[in-house]
């Protein structure tokens, strides 16, 4: 061990060296040893592991004979398709346009080459072929020696995660081969709830947008999709049961929906890669939409004694409302495999209920005199019943905690206001004093934009650091990074969301102590390139170049 | 949990959008004058033709007509691809004429200060005509066609009757991309061309070196871009490059004018021109680091004509940008050099007579090369005598209109910039901020507000590269392209400009322009990259 150098415990001390990419920085960096880091022992890992040892020995890479294997023991084999499929992919990260090297002779001395990474799954069941969940053990093993490199991890979701490190730790010599440093890493997350909201009804996002994007969010160790896929503005989610829902409710019934075979894609790629595919369907608000497709599911408004011809939120008051729903979310259930559906329940709009003469007089009958956040729980109370009795846990928007809605207790609430009621912590501190589980957003929403690096705000948030015990601190399960979709479609969404959602990627991923914004910069520097490097046109975060500029222009 | 906070920015045209996007019967830039009728022709890809009018001064062979022609019949009939050898028609189709008239030749030569854009197009049953004194004018005539064609629910393209009378409002409608803080692969500059034809933006404003790096590879001082660009080979422009640049830009109409700001700006100059830069001193002895240009040796006088007589030689535009911005006086007043020539020269301890000095200086050998030199603000507000005659670019913020009066009041020519920095990004409903600019509400004479020759889109790269560029870019620059091409009065309404700008921004995407939404809302033919 004494070669390895000392350990970096929580990677606070500087892993990265000289950013390539940062040619105005004069960034002669040193290692924890107190020596001057050379131009090859780059090491922009991101996010960065819990514990890293790093040495300067380093080995070689070849595209010709390097091989991903399946460890004696592992309980994974070549029958497991995520790996496999991974392993593909991290080659051509890996290795990327480089032409197989045919000239076998050309040799370092001997030993001082890697010739494989042997993948281990330890626990008896990999889960090759099951769906992450809120309780996947992430976690895994890496080291990298000559002529073995050994990853070990519990299941196959550890061994992705590890798979992405692997990749991050080979770089280029100058001679353009493919090196690895002798390198020992132990890694788990920080948070288990670690996602990015789109918003496909704003606008329509083809689904090769969504595949990249689940792509970059895999490079940054993401595990959720909460996909916020239908509003007011459209319904394009195609459903089996009431298919008038997108033929009528979406900006176009052939180009602008996701057909089950798309929704079935875009949960396959994810869960290829770890990632949860969580639905939204936003009830009683939000759902303008969804009346052009279902009759009598919205609420009729009313100027003085007369329909007005408009609509507002769900029709809280009609049999018809919860049957649709059990039927609706029947289907949602079979169709999304993830353990969690999202309920929505936000910014209820009350006075299209207040002018209906039928709303106001159910409201008398119920006893809820004038406070129609009664009505809106009772809805809430009956669709969260109908979905329970789906098997199916259910997160919804902090406003449904807010008014009072009796939820289970594995609800998740999800916190997004940050501009009242004393800001999101406070709001965490009254969620958790309930009992609750939370999921934070409110200091990420990164459709909101400033010049220059917001990605630092981003990074500075705790969303740990509130009034709280540490029992209600344990509660805060992790955050999502928001993308809305009202100034955003394929055009701009991706260089919009990267590398500003890695900044909140790393947050959730590594430790507590990983603050230091000046080392982040360097190794965020050298990660966007990685992703432009990928294909994915993630913008820069400042004067600087990168070696391959994004070529899809 | 979105949408609150920006339900105030909710537009009158939000029913339209629900309900999907009508089309538009319009043009962007909005021309001087248009009547539409709902009279419409069917048009038919098989059956349409370019052809010269037989007392046109410009005949097939004109290049820039001749590549316009098949540019335009693509734009037109984005679907055609391939449909000649489609056999499967049955009936005849209607055959529609574009005769092109225009009155003078060249066509051989670049768009240039004065080019006349002034066109009238008639479209009528079976033939369009279109008029123009010069080909930059036909150019203009062509885009507006295009934007009038549209396809009905069956995906048959038609045209309505139409008359156009059109001319722009400022002869100056530029955009600046700096590719200095970020290289730009040349892909990307060409993108931008197109895009700004079809905004009708005239002058391509090329910041094309700055303290970061150095992209240009000179022939004269080749070590400038070996030793200044990030890469000496991946990230540089060579002649061939910034020829195609050039050549691209002309045969779109537009003019292309380089930058080669000094003498602040000027980090990356200094890796390849040794003593070109003011050595910064501590004390008595030198730090190390440098400033900017050193104004007191006849080396760089030498240096900066012969680079300006190159820069002249591949750049044909009658202008050149000389920079002159933000000089840092801290590394000069550091120099015993410098002291000892400021008191020789009687400056005292005003340092920006030092710089008007080294402008002067400059403005002089661009003048020599037969050019007109644009300078930014700051080199006008140094100083009020001895100014040569320079075109002024007002950039600043804060009352840009009282320096637009300042500058015209001394008789010189302005580009304004200020209210065009695109580089804030700006939640996109800000394309208003760019749409309400007034670029001649100043208190002047008539002559004054003759001098503010148009104005200009700065797209600075501190914070972009080619992977945000053009959604940044567009539609944002177009609200500027309207308000520099059409009557300010007619085009005083924000409202009525968000449905035609919202469908203006489909069709740049249809276009392959990748221009980022206003709104919610949708088009027919989403991006089709990521």
């Amino acid at each position: 061990m004494a070669a390895m150098g000392a350990l970096l415990k929580f990677g606070a001390l500087l892993l990265a060296a000289v950013a390539a990419c940062v040619a105005w920085e004069d960034g002669d960096v040193w290692d924890y040893d107190g020596h001057k880091l050379k131009d090859s022992d780059f090491l922009a890992l991101w996010p960065l592991p819990q514990k890293v040892q790093s040495s300067a020995v380093s080995f070689q890479l070849s595209a010709s004979r390097f091989q991903f294997t399946h460890a004696e023991g592992s309980s994974a084999g070549s029958d497991c398709s995520i790996l496999q499929n991974a392993f593909r992919r991290y080659f051509d990260y890996i290795f990327g346009f480089t032409k197989k090297d045919r000239d076998q002779r050309r040799r370092n001395a001997a030993g001082s080459e890697v010739l494989e990474l042997q993948v281990a799954i330890t626990s008896p069941d990999a889960e090759c072929d099951g769906f992450p969940s809120l309780t996947s053990d992430e976690s895994y093993e890496l080291s990298v020696d000559q002529p073995s490199a050994v990853l070990k991890a519990p299941k196959v979701w550890g061994a992705l995660r590890g798979l992405e490190t692997f990749s991050q730790l080979v770089y280029e010599d100058a001679y353009g081969a493919r090196n690895i440093n002798k390198t020992g890493v132990s890694d788990f997350p920080r948070f288990a709830h670690r996602g990015v909201l789109l918003d496909s009804s704003r606008h329509y996002l083809p689904l090769k947008v969504i595949l990249a994007n689940l792509e970059a969010m895999a490079m940054n160790k993401y595990n959720v999709f909460h996909w916020h896929i239908s509003d007011d503005q459209s319904f394009p989610y195609v459903s089996r049961m009431f298919p008038d829902l997108s033929q009528k409710g979406s900006y176009h019934p052939y180009t602008h929906v996701y057909t089950p075979a798309d929704v079935k894609m875009v949960i396959e790629f994810a869960r290829m890669r770890g990632i949860r595919v969580i639905a939204e369907f936003d009830t009683p608000g939000h759902t303008q939409s969804w009346g052009f497709g279902q009759k009598d599911l919205l609420t009729p408004c009313y100027t003085g004694s007369s329909p007005s011809g408009t609509y507002g939120p769900v029709n809280p008051i009609l049999n018809t409302t919860y049957d649709f729903m059990a039927g609706f979310f029947k289907e949602i259930s079979t169709v999304f495999p993830d353990a969690y559906v999202h309920l929505g329940g936000d910014e209820v709009d009350f006075s299209c209920w207040k002018s209906n003469p039928d709303i106001q007089k159910f409201m008398d009958q119920q006893g809820f005199g004038k406070d129609y956040s009664k009505l809106e729980s009772f809805y809430i109370q009956r669709l969260l019943d109908i979905v329970s009795s789906t098997d199916k846990g259910y997160m919804v928007w902090q406003e449904v905690f807010d008014n009072g809605v009796k939820l289970k207790s594995d609800a998740l609430i999800h916190v997004w206001i940050w501009y009242q009621g004393g800001g999101y912590k406070a709001e965490l501190a009254r969620v958790t004093a309930a009992g609750y589980t939370a999921l934070v957003s409110a200091p990420w929403y990164l459709n909101i934009m400033s010049y220059g690096q917001d990605w630092q705000t981003y990074y500075k948030e705790d969303i740990q650091d509130f009034n709280g015990t540490d029992a209600q601190k344990k509660l805060v399960i992790g955050g999502e990074a928001c993308l809305w979709g009202e100034y955003v479609d394929a055009s701009n969404l991706t260089p919009r969301l990267w590398p500003r959602a890695s900044a909140v990627a790393e947050r959730l991923w590594s430790d507590q102590g990983v603050r230091d914004i000046s080392d982040a910069y360097v190794r965020l520097v050298q990660h966007r390139c990685r992703m432009v490097e990928r294909g994915i046109p993630a913008e820069p975060l400042f004067t600087g170049y990168c070696r391959h500029e994004y070529s899809g222009v | 949990m979105s949408s609150r906070c920006n339900l105030r920015f909710l537009i009158p045209g939000l029913a339209l959008l629900l309900g999907g996007v009508p089309s538009v019967l319009a043009v962007w830039p909005q021309p001087q004058q248009i009547r539409n009728s709902a009279e419409r022709y069917s048009l038919s890809a098989r059956a349409f033709l370019f052809k010269h009018a037989d007392v046109s001064a410009v005949r097939s062979g004109c290049d820039v007509l001749d590549q316009a022609f098949t540019r335009y019949f693509t734009l037109i009939f984005p679907e055609s691809g391939g449909g000649a050898h489609n056999r499967y028609f049955w009936t005849e189709a209607d055959p529609f004429t574009v005769e092109v008239n225009v009155a003078e030749g060249p066509c051989d030569g670049y768009p240039a200060e004065g080019s006349i854009e002034n066109y009238k197009l008639t479209v009528s049953p079976g033939q369009a005509v279109l008029t123009s004194v010069t080909v930059w004018g036909a150019l203009r005539g062509l885009e507006s066609l295009s934007q009038l064609v549209e396809q009905d629910d069956y995906g048959a393209y038609y045209i309505n009757k139409t008359e156009i009378e059109d001319f722009p409002r400022f002869q100056f409608r530029g955009l600046l991309l700096d590719t200095s803080r970020h290289y730009l692969p040349l892909q990307a500059i060409l993108k931008t061309l197109d895009a700004m034809a079809y905004s009708k933006l005239n002058v391509f404003h090329w910041h094309i070196v700055d303290d970061p790096s150095f992209p240009y590879q000179s022939r004269k001082y080749p070590d400038l871009s070996k030793k200044g660009a990030y890469h000496p080979f991946t990230h540089i422009y060579t002649q061939t490059d910034v020829r195609r640049v050039i050549e691209h830009a002309r045969l779109r109409g537009i003019r292309v004018l380089a930058e080669f700001d000094s003498p602040g700006h000027t980090q990356s100059w200094g890796n390849g021109q040794p003593s070109l830069l003011t050595p910064c001193y501590r004390g008595d002895v030198p730090s190390g680091t440098y400033g900017p240009v050193n104004p007191i040796l006849d080396s760089t006088y030498v240096f900066m004509a012969n680079l300006l007589k190159e820069v002249t030689s591949v750049f044909p535009d009658s202008y050149i940008h000389l920079g002159g911005d933000e000089v840092d006086f801290s590394c000069w007043k550091s120099n015993p050099d410098i002291k000892a020539f400021m008191k020789k020269m009687g400056f005292g301890s005003d340092f920006t007579k030092l710089e008007s000095f080294y402008m002067q200086n400059i403005v002089n050998i661009s003048t020599m090369l037969n050019r007109s030199s644009v300078v930014w603000q700051d080199v006008f507000d140094y100083h009020e005598i001895n100014r040569p005659r320079y075109v002024v670019e007002v950039w600043k913020w804060g009352c840009y209109l009282c320096e637009v009066r300042r500058v015209t009041k001394a008789g010189l020519k302005v580009i304004l910039a200020s209210p065009w920095y695109l580089d804030l990004p700006g939640p996109t409903h800000d394309w208003a901020r760019y749409y309400n600019v007034r670029p001649l509400a100043f208190k002047g004479t008539e002559e004054q507000k003759k001098l503010v020759i148009g104005g200009e889109v700065c797209m600075w790269g501190e914070y972009v590269d080619a992977t945000n560029l053009s959604p940044r870019l567009w539609p944002r620059a177009c609200a500027a392209a309207e308000r520099l091409w059409s009557d300010e009065v007619q085009t005083s309404s924000v409202d009525q400009a968000f449905p035609r700008l919202t469908d203006f921004r489909c069709r740049l995407l249809r276009r392959g322009i990748q221009a980022e939404p206003l709104y919610v809302g949708h088009c027919k033919n989403e991006y089709q990259g990521i």
